[in-house]
């Protein structure tokens, strides 16, 4: 774990002197004996057709409980220890909820992740119950936080900001290659994440100029998605959006490729895979001049290149739920450290307030309205050559996108 | 609204998926030919043989197909041990019984594995999953290619095994008179456990052609057995043309409705199938006449 000096270094140097203050103020009973660890309920989905994703988050939890901990804990409650309570969700919102309960018993601060958004919705409901603070990782239901719970807040982008930046820079992209691409067809996963961004995009791509063919919806998991390529190939899209998760996307762009399916750009909005360094490695024909508009780390920020470093040192793979756990996690420690207390009323507070900038997302500080962060924002990815670049917007990027990607 | 190659390859690709499912059929139709009774077990051993497959893969570097053999005979042993040890002395000659106790047995193997395998869905890679076959303008998949040859040649070896050995013929003996078997001297217990394992190791032989195309968890058989339910149905309880010429069918209305309708949708018509021929034909296309 040495590689993490360099970041944890900084933090220690800003919070060094809150850190000494606090122990002094603080009770004769806590001073000397080390404080009783503070419980941080992580809940992923490491079963079932999500695992993969689920695997992630629970590596970026991980690594953020890690680093707090060797950072000297939380300081204004005398050093106090983060100690992880994981919940399985086991891809489905039912186990979400259960889990949930059986945090709440263990008598943990918060709960972090949830990951899809139909686990996110049921499990922040559970948590609202007990006025439990549940920080969102991923979900990007625009539901999730238009319910009115004081305990949810989500760190990462919402649906409609996802969804309009997703559109914002397709067109641009096209527009700078000249309009290549015309006719459109969506291809989304049958749930709630999938279905609700093909009615969004069914509303907003006519109005930038694209024509949408045909929307497709397939199960997940789906076995087999010849029938859905076929279709493809009968309609000959110029684009082809597929919003669907790991596995039915690596099917479609290996089925595609089979099926000598070429459109001039296949471009996802918060795909499963695209942006997937698995996905890359294993399959890079399939993947290669794939473009996606996800959630991504900060590649500017020192701590998120040590942190892609240190994953890759664990062996672990990297996609952005490992960054976006790491960073919810920092929330939270930030959270407790500001409300110098576990009571559930005075976090949810400190959340409500907090503007904190030292996460590895490319967001600026936080700053919640009605539990959103307002600067949160997805940007778009390109694989080109075996690696993920950013290739909008030009602030973050390190590529130029490549589009068409086949003439 | 589709073009005539795109429709044609979408049926081609159901008669290809149609062959598998035959072949699950075919143990169900088998086993209730000659036992008279619903293993309800069926979908626990196929999703038992596909775990058995992907294990190989894995851990053995075993190509799926090479394993055919070898898991064939494995699984005949476990269905034979099965029948032997288990349902038939658990039954006491009352049919309900063995209904109940496939039932059984189907939650006892479903557990297990979800035990020992968790609720992972699983899949293998192999370098020929994505080859294709080009047949004019139609690119076939080279793993259902695979799949389809194989499944009519299990049939076609199992229809010899039922018509031309002496085998095959108790086996028919038993299933159309058990009581006349006996009495000629053919071992009952025997021949009921020897079906059973005829059973399991066409499961076998479906697991591995399903693999390189399909993904395995403990849940898997299920889907199977029902669409295999239908199938048998529709082919006929106990006829094996039958189960060949209904398997080929639904998957076809499977991959049809896909295309029409939507992956989502692709089952409903397989249901609707069912459901029809439950109302207008009860006894299957090639099916006995009551």
């Amino acid at each position: 774990m040495t590689i993490w000096k360099t970041p944890l270094g900084r933090r220690a140097v800003l919070k060094g002197s809150t850190a000494a203050l606090a122990t002094l103020a603080a009770p004769s009973i806590l001073r000397g004996a080390e404080p009783a660890p503070i419980k941080v309920g992580v809940l992923q989905p490491i079963t079932g057709a999500l695992a993969m994703d689920g695997e992630f988050g629970r590596t970026g939890a991980e690594f953020a409980i890690a680093d707090v901990n060797a950072a000297g804990g939380i300081k204004s409650l005398g050093g106090a220890k983060l100690e992880m309570v994981f919940g399985d969700a086991r891809s489905n919102p039912e186990a979400g909820t259960q889990e949930v309960e059986r945090m709440q018993s263990e008598g943990v601060v918060a709960v972090v992740g949830g990951f899809a958004s139909g686990i996110c919705l049921a499990a922040s409901q559970t948590a609202a119950r007990y006025d439990l603070p549940y920080i969102v990782d991923v979900g990007v239901s625009d539901q999730i936080v238009q319910r009115g719970l004081k305990n949810t807040f989500r760190f990462g982008p919402g649906f409609g900001t996802c969804a309009r930046t997703a559109f914002d820079n397709l067109a641009r992209i096209n527009e700078a290659a000249g309009k290549p691409a015309k006719t459109v067809v969506l291809v989304h996963e049958d749930g709630l994440f999938g279905s609700g961004l093909a009615k969004v995009m069914q509303q907003e791509l006519p109005k930038l100029g694209f024509e949408i063919l045909d929307t497709i919806a397939v199960p997940t998991p789906s076995r087999d998605l010849s029938n859905v390529v076929l279709r493809l190939r009968s309609l000959n899209p110029d684009l082809v959006i597929p919003s669907t998760y790991y596995g039915e996307t690596v099917l479609l762009a290996r089925t595609m490729q089979q099926q000598r399916v070429r459109p001039k750009g296949v471009y996802g909005v918060l795909n499963g895979a695209a942006s997937n360094t698995r996905f890359v490695k294993e399959f890079p024909e399939a993947a290669d001049k794939i473009m996606d508009c996800n959630h991504w780390y900060d590649p500017r920020k020192a701590a998120a290149q040590a942190l892609i470093k240190a994953a890759a040192a664990a062996g672990k793979g990297w996609n952005y739920n490992l960054p976006l756990n790491y960073s919810c996690v920092g929330l939270l420690a930030d959270a407790l450290n500001r409300a110098g207390s576990t009571d559930r009323a005075k976090v949810n507070e400190a959340l409500a307030a907090s503007t904190w900038a030292d996460h590895v997302m490319p967001y600026g500080p936080t700053k919640f309205v009605d539990g959103q962060n307002q600067g949160a924002a997805p940007v778009s990815l390109q694989v080109q050559e075996g690696a993920i670049r950013v290739i909008y917007p030009e602030a973050f990027s390190d590529a130029k996108p490549i589009f068409p990607a086949r003439a | 609204m589709y073009s005539l190659p795109i429709v044609l390859e979408a049926t081609l690709n159901g008669l290809l998926t149609g062959a598998i499912y035959a072949l699950v059929a075919l143990g169900l139709t088998l086993v209730y030919g000659v036992l008279h009774i619903i293993n309800f077990a069926h979908g626990a051993f196929l999703t038992a043989a596909m775990f058995a497959v992907w294990m190989a893969v894995t851990f053995l570097g075993v190509d799926p197909y090479v394993a055919i053999p070898f898991l064939t005979i494995v699984f005949f042993a476990i269905g034979y041990g099965a029948q032997r040890f288990v349902i038939g002395p658990a039954s006491h000659g009352d049919d309900g019984n063995i209904l109940l106790v496939t039932l059984g047995l189907s939650i006892v193997i479903e557990n297990i594995l979800l035990a020992v395998f968790r609720a992972d869905t699983r899949t293998i890679t192999t370098d020929y999953a994505f080859e294709v076959v080009e047949i004019g303008p139609l690119l076939i998949s080279q793993a259902r290619l695979y799949g389809f040859l194989a499944a009519v040649v299990v049939s076609g070896l199992l229809w010899g095994l039922l018509t031309r050995t002496d085998t095959g013929k108790a086996i028919r003996a038993v299933a159309k008179e058990k009581l006349g078997a006996s009495l000629v001297g053919i071992d009952v217990r025997h021949i009921y456990a020897v079906t059973f394992g005829l059973g399991c190791a066409t499961l076998a032989v479906a697991a591995c052609l399903l693999m390189p195309i399909f993904y395995v968890n403990p849940r898997v058989g299920q889907a199977f057995v029902l669409v295999a339910f239908t199938i048998v149905v529709l082919g006929g309880m106990g006829s094996i043309p039958g189960a060949l010429a209904g398997g080929l069918f639904i998957g076809v209305v499977e991959s049809l409705t896909g295309l029409f309708f939507g992956d989502s949708l692709g089952q409903i018509g397989i249901f609707i199938i069912f459901i029809l021929v439950l109302l207008l034909r009860p006894s299957g296309l090639f099916g006995a006449r009551a």
